[in-house]
């Protein structure tokens, strides 16, 4: 599985980080973007798509 | 509390006043019975012509709709932006950047981020959980409280005036400014009002002189210092930021740590949830986020245009109801139940797009901070059957006294 973060509609509302700091991290300007690639580690998938169902602007994608 | 200049409200759909005590008391059933009655946008004349979407459709339209719905005027009033004299208009608009349009808006909103991001909020943590232990404390072994007026109004103005480099101790002139920027929409524009104005002016006038004359390190100094398009702010962009800050994070918090503490005084059984798993705080604190979402925003319509069918006109104010999205059921499963544990919860209380909050990790620390905090030391709580919860009216909306009864403290 692998996450993205689209930055054209992130807004930093720092959900994703919050919920997965393992997959996810701010950068100065508090706006997000995936970690190893995206590359989500195993036993992590649930995390992934708690980020995805509480980003308000549907800026996550998962890729299975 | 008293009706507004325009007197009360004979017709929801075509004569709502979202100033009025009706609206605060009853804005959920107001917005059902609009919605189940084939009206997802009410308006009235009031204000010189406001609108009211309902959906979280419509809600995120228009706040991403920066072409055609300006920031110009993020609270309504009596008067329309252009109306108001020496208004500094749109782009950059009196308190940037949230009454700011793109492109200026990008730029003086970029200026804030990093003092707001998440590493930066992180460290005032053990700052934020003293003072409110502190707030307790200082309430002795009293069984009768006020949650609101001894708790949650003091926090947001503790570490705002912290940040700034304001004196905590004036933290009564804050709420009183803001209270006459926010909750009086709808007053008489008084002599008396007009001269509370300009104390705040001149208030803010002697602070900044001070922080110019003797620089340190907070964020007034910073404002004072920092650049926009290769030059130093104006003097009216630091003071208009200033107020902003002062502003946009004192009632709003207090409103939310508020209607928090409301809803555990009032529900025990999610009470004691929190009380026995206080892992579950944070996803608690985003669905009191949603249910009780304390801001609404207004726009302004940038020319004349057509709306999901309705013809709106130039310098007509669109309200942003996010709290109304947040109980939108296309959106949210069982939208009208408050349910702590929610997975799912793509809340708007921060609003939507570019002018996402500023502020809200630090909104966010200082709800989850002072609810953990609050639930430590009185594990069980509950309103006071003899005195009044008030509710303030206007775009901010929380709790404004909360009268409890302390049934047990740790
Ligand atoms: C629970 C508390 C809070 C809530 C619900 C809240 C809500 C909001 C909302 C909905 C907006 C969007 C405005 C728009 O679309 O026009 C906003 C903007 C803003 N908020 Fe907050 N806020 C809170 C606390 C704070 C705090 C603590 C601060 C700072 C100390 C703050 C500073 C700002 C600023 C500067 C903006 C303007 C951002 C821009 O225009 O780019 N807020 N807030
Ligand atoms: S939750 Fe969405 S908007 Fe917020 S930081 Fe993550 S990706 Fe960006």
């Amino acid at each position: 599985m692998r996450v993205h973060v689209d930055p054209a509609k992130c807004q930093g509302h720092n959900r994703c980080y919050a919920l997965a700091p393992e997959l996810f991290d701010v950068d100065d300007y508090g706006n997000a973007f995936e970690l190893n690639d995206g590359v989500v580690p195993a036993g992590l998938e649930d995390k992934a798509r708690l980020a995805l169902a509480n980003c308000p602007e549907f800026a996550i994608s998962i890729e299975e | 509390m008293s009706e507004t200049v325009y007197g009360p409200v004979t017709d929801w759909a075509t004569d709502f006043d979202h100033g009025s005590p009706a609206y605060a008391a009853n804005q959920h059933k107001i917005w059902d019975d609009l919605k189940n009655s084939g009206c997802p946008i009410a308006h009235t004349e009031r204000y010189g012509g406001t609108w009211l979407p309902l959906t979280h459709e419509m809600v995120h339209s228009i706040a991403y709709d920066t072409d055609h719905f300006s920031s110009e005027g993020p609270v309504v009033g009596q008067l329309k932006p252009s109306e108001v004299p020496d208004r500094i208009g749109a782009p950059i608009g009196p308190v940037p950047p949230i009454s700011s349009d793109p492109p200026f808006h990008n730029e003086a909103r970029r200026l804030l981020l990093p003092a707001f991001s998440p590493k930066m909020i992180d460290p005032w943590r053990d700052e934020v959980i003293e003072i409110c232990n502190k707030l307790i404390d200082d309430m002795g072994d009293a069984d009768h409280i006020d949650a609101a007026l001894q708790y949650s109004q003091h926090i947001p103005v503790m570490v705002i005036a912290r940040m700034l480099g304001l004196p905590v101790e004036d933290g009564d002139k804050f709420r009183g400014w803001v209270n006459l920027v926010l909750s009086g929409i709808g007053e008489e524009r008084t002599e008396e009002r007009m001269q509370k104005f300009m104390e705040f002016n001149e208030y803010l006038a002697y602070h900044v002189t001070d922080h110019k004359e003797n620089p340190r390190e907070d964020l007034i100094s910073f404002l004072l210092n920092a650049e926009i398009f290769g030059e130093k702010l104006s003097l009216e962009h630091a003071v208009g930021t200033v107020i902003l800050l002062l502003i946009a994070g004192i009632d709003t918090t207090w409103s939310g740590i508020g209607s928090s503490l409301w809803h555990l005084a009032t529900n025990s059984v999610d009470r004691r949830r929190l009380v026995e798993n206080p892992d579950m705080i944070p996803t608690a604190v985003e669905e009191f986020l949603r249910a009780y979402a304390p801001v609404t925003m207004a726009r302004v319509v940038k020319e004349d245009m057509e709306f999901h069918g309705v013809q709106m006109k130039k310098e007509d104010w669109v309200l942003l109801p996010f709290p109304a999205a947040n109980r939108d059921d296309k959106q949210f499963a069982n939208a009208h139940e408050v349910v702590i544990d929610r997975e799912e919860n793509r809340h708007a209380a921060f609003g939507l797009g570019i002018h996402r909050c500023l502020g809200s990790n630090l909104a966010r620390l200082e709800m989850n901070v002072a609810v953990e905090v609050f639930l430590q030391r009185f594990p069980d709580f509950s309103v006071d059957a003899n005195e009044m919860v008030t509710w303030s009216t206007g775009q901010v909306r929380g709790p404004r006294t909360l009268p409890f009864v302390v049934n047990a403290r740790a």
